[in-house]
């Protein structure tokens, strides 16, 4: 039986006059990998703040593992995992002081995390620098580490913030596989790209232009519904028609 | 004449105890009016490569010049001659669209008026924001500002670092339209980006991979350098398809590639019917597998595996 997990009716957010997010309305299911595409100010930020419990919307209504948006900002907080290129662990902690750090923030136990803590250095073969300064690791490593501590409260949601950006191809790659492994688990994954190969991997894509959700499927639909031989034609053929400048 | 010559260059940073070498021994020319892409993701060396060549870097060892001017004896002349952008935008906030123009116009000793020509294109799509604080522009107005101040002296060697990172697709797209129209008026261009597909907008790229160069070349003949037979496969199951292609015992690499896994096989191996059999057997559905053009990531990451199985 299908489970949605993250329910969103007319969503809008507004600054002012500027309308960031235009009543956005879409449903993700359990387990599924979700692609959240847009230009630069398309809005996906604004959007991906309000799902995370970090911005109140101006209208419309959603829920995020079953907690509503207005209400329960920390029970969603409590249920999601987030990750971002921009700001995922502490560089002047090493790696173990990272694990036990956020294990510590979602109130896992002392025998969990222990527990958790070998598990994690084995399968990310990072046992021998688990006393390492998070700065002196390679970036495709941190990454990969700031994706496992996200799950590590096995979160019934985690967003991802353009994770791959400016990592090496293999690396790239490596990421993905633990985001499908992370799927098969059970988690969902929203995550958003600027790489339109990332988009083919998804279940399903959405992509943001002005505000709006101007299309959502799968990735095969969108390209026989754009006639396009790759999702990035589909994403060049919607976001050309922009007319906000890029943030 | 080169536009750039590097020699032996070599960057470490850190203390005697833990040192991480950012540039090992590397080497080469740009000539005069190129542009010139260096590929590669964070971590590379893209940057101090970039900062040694605009002088704003010592090398620990090797010469490098720009126009013919040695980057350590003649880095006045350098100044003079060079636009850089740096990733990290580094306009002043606080001032003006206009004044900053104004003011990397006034330390070059011109004025706007004097090479708007140069600038003009790019210009007027920031034209309307004029008055408005460079710290309040969108990400595409300030890329597109900055490009103008680094131009604003005409430049004869222009450095852009990574002037499409964290940019969408659309934008990218548009970025390199106006460097395109920039290398006609002569300006030779060195252009860093960890997008992979970009290569193909450059005449020659450089690979670059942990203070490596790996390979060197026009991108066509990278990709003409990628000797094995690739195969495009897909199934319904992609992610189980990966790990059943990556277990295959006649698997040399195989890589997500959008909605298809490339495949090279041991040996070279051209036998489609063989794994076609394999698949079946894992219970796979609806299987395509054809032959696919190798692309500039493909090399990378062959090139990528071997290295590591020289180390």
């Amino acid at each position: 039986m299908k489970e949605t997990v993250i329910k969103v009716e007319n969503l809008t957010k507004k600054f002012g006059d500027f309308i960031a997010t235009n009543q956005v309305s879409f449903e993700v299911e359990k387990g599924e990998i979700f692609g959240f595409l847009g230009a630069n100010g398309a809005g996906k930020t604004t959007a991906m703040r309000m799902l995370c419990g970090l911005s109140i919307p101006s209208s419309g209504s959603a829920t995020v593992a079953g907690f509503d948006v207005y209400r329960q900002t920390e029970h969603i907080k409590q249920n999601i995992g987030y990750m971002s290129q921009k700001f995922s662990l502490y560089e002047d902690l090493t790696v173990k002081e990272n694990i036990r750090f956020y294990a510590g923030i979602y109130g896992l136990s002392k025998q969990v995390i222990k527990d958790k803590m070998t598990s994690l250095l084995e399968q990310l073969q990072m046992t021998a620098e688990e006393n390492s300064l998070v700065k002196s690791l390679p970036l495709g490593w941190k990454q990969k580490l700031a994706f496992s501590v996200a799950i590590l409260h096995e979160p019934k949601i985690v967003f991802l913030d353009e994770p791959t950006g400016g990592v090496d191809p293999v690396t790239r790659r490596e990421f993905w596989n633990l985001i499908y492994e992370a799927a098969e688990k059970g988690i969902t994954v929203f995550v958003t790209t600027h790489y339109m190969d990332e988009a083919e991997y998804c279940n399903r894509v959405s992509i943001m232009v002005d505000g709006k959700i101007e299309a959502l499927d799968t990735p095969r639909n969108l390209k026989t519904t754009f006639n396009a031989g790759s999702m990035d034609e589909v994403f060049l053929q919607l976001a050309r028609g922009a007319k906000r400048t890029a943030d | 004449m080169n536009a750039v010559a590097v020699n032996n260059i070599v960057k470490t940073y850190g203390s005697k105890k833990e040192t991480v070498k950012a540039l090992s021994d590397i080497s080469f020319t740009v000539n005069k009016g190129e542009l010139f892409g260096i590929i590669g993701p964070d971590g590379a060396g893209k940057t101090s490569l970039f900062r040694i060549l605009t002088t704003l870097l010592l090398a620990d060892s090797g010469t490098a010049s720009v126009d013919e001017f040695d980057v350590l004896k003649e880095y006045k002349q350098i100044r003079n001659r060079v636009g850089y952008m740096p990733g990290k935008f580094s306009l002043y906030q606080d001032m003006t669209v206009e004044e900053n123009l104004e003011f990397f116009a006034s330390i070059f000793n011109t004025s706007i008026e004097a090479n708007y020509d140069l600038v003009k294109d790019i210009y007027v799509q920031i034209e309307p924001f004029k008055n408005r604080r460079a710290g309040k522009l969108s990400g595409g107005m300030k890329q597109k500002l900055a490009l103008c101040c680094a131009l604003i002296h005409k430049p004869s060697v222009l450095f852009l670092d990574e002037p499409t990172t964290g940019v969408d697709a659309v934008s990218r797209k548009e970025f390199w339209e106006m460097l395109k129209e920039l290398k006609k008026q002569g300006i030779t261009i060195l252009v860093s980006t960890p997008y992979m597909d970009e290569a193909a907008m450059c005449d020659r790229v450089a690979l670059m991979q942990a203070g490596k160069i790996m390979s060197i070349d026009t991108p066509g003949n990278i990709i003409s350098k990628f000797n094995k037979h690739l195969w495009a496969v897909r199934s319904e199951e992609m992610y189980r398809l990966l790990k059943d292609l990556k277990n295959y015992s006649n698997t040399e690499s195989c890589n997500s590639f959008g909605e298809y896994h490339h495949l090279v096989l041991k040996n070279d191996d051209r036998d489609k019917e063989a794994v076609l059999k394999y698949l079946q057997v894992q219970k796979h559905m609806n299987i395509e597998m054809k032959p696919e053009q190798p692309n500039i990531e493909d090399c990378f990451m062959q090139l990528m595996n071997n290295n590591y199985d020289r180390s």
